[in-house]
């Protein structure tokens, strides 16, 4: 799967809005060291064009940017919301998940996008992800076997 | 059959919309090419396909198509996925 080190979770946050979890995401990615700080922004600057795509399952936004020089390795992040926060999705908010993520090249990630599809396919994963509490927890939900 | 799923980067969910898009045809037994793109490349990756997958923000940005078009809520909901896809398909 994509590398998702202690350094980028982040547990129990509070977000004022959609834009300040998704720079939290970003912070959890700069933190690990996969992205430099305008990453976030790049990020947030995503939902500004496009609107709330990213919130691809209710409860869940998947924060990502397209490839650039401030992006200095793949991985991903999680940050878990104490207060869920309304990104404007007309199904599936609001979001108490953000996953970050940071991809070199468009195609490289392939295998690793496809663990994220296997990991959220079964529906109990969002809840125990949001019941997390130690990085351990966390990891424990995507370490899944593949089924592709 | 060509299916095209779109997402603003083409990056991130468009890949998971690609892969469980792949995952509900193997149930509906229907043998299909699943490319993800971005919105920016969709006039010519979309030119021959018979099917758009997408989320609701891009539908009224795709421009004119020949496709039909599947808006899917859930990116992780197979049977979704894959009811959509039969309807549209079968």
């Amino acid at each position: 799967m994509l590398a998702l080190p202690d350094a980028a979770i982040l547990l129990g946050r509070t977000a004022a809005d959609w834009r300040g979890a998704v720079l939290l995401a970003g912070e959890a990615l700069q933190a690990a060291g996969f992205v430099q700080q305008s990453y976030g922004a790049r990020m947030v600057g995503m939902v500004e064009e496009f609107g709330a795509y990213i919130v691809i399952a209710p409860g869940l936004a998947l924060a990502h940017a397209r490839p650039g020089p401030d992006v200095l390795a793949s991985g991903m992040s999680v940050v878990t919301l104490a207060e869920p926060v309304v990104f404007g999705h007309p199904y599936n908010d609001p979001v108490s998940i953000v996953l970050g993520l940071a991809v070199i090249t468009a195609d490289e990630h392939v295998a690793g996008i496809a663990e994220l599809a296997n990991v959220f396919n079964d529906p109990a994963a969002l809840g125990r992800l949001g019941a997390a509490r130690s990085a351990a927890d966390v990891r424990a939900v995507f370490e899944v076997p593949g089924v592709s | 059959m060509k299916i095209v799923a779109i997402c603003g980067a083409g990056v991130g969910t468009s890949g998971i919309l690609k892969v469980n898009a792949e995952r509900a045809l193997a149930r509906l037994d229907i043998e299909a090419e699943v490319t993800a793109t971005d919105l920016a490349s969709v006039a010519v990756a979309a030119a021959d396909a018979q099917v758009i997958l997408t989320s609701p923000e891009f539908v009224d940005r795709l421009g004119k198509t020949n496709a039909d078009v599947i808006v899917v809520q859930n990116y992780f909901d197979l049977d979704e996925l894959t009811a959509k896809l039969e309807a549209a398909l079968g």
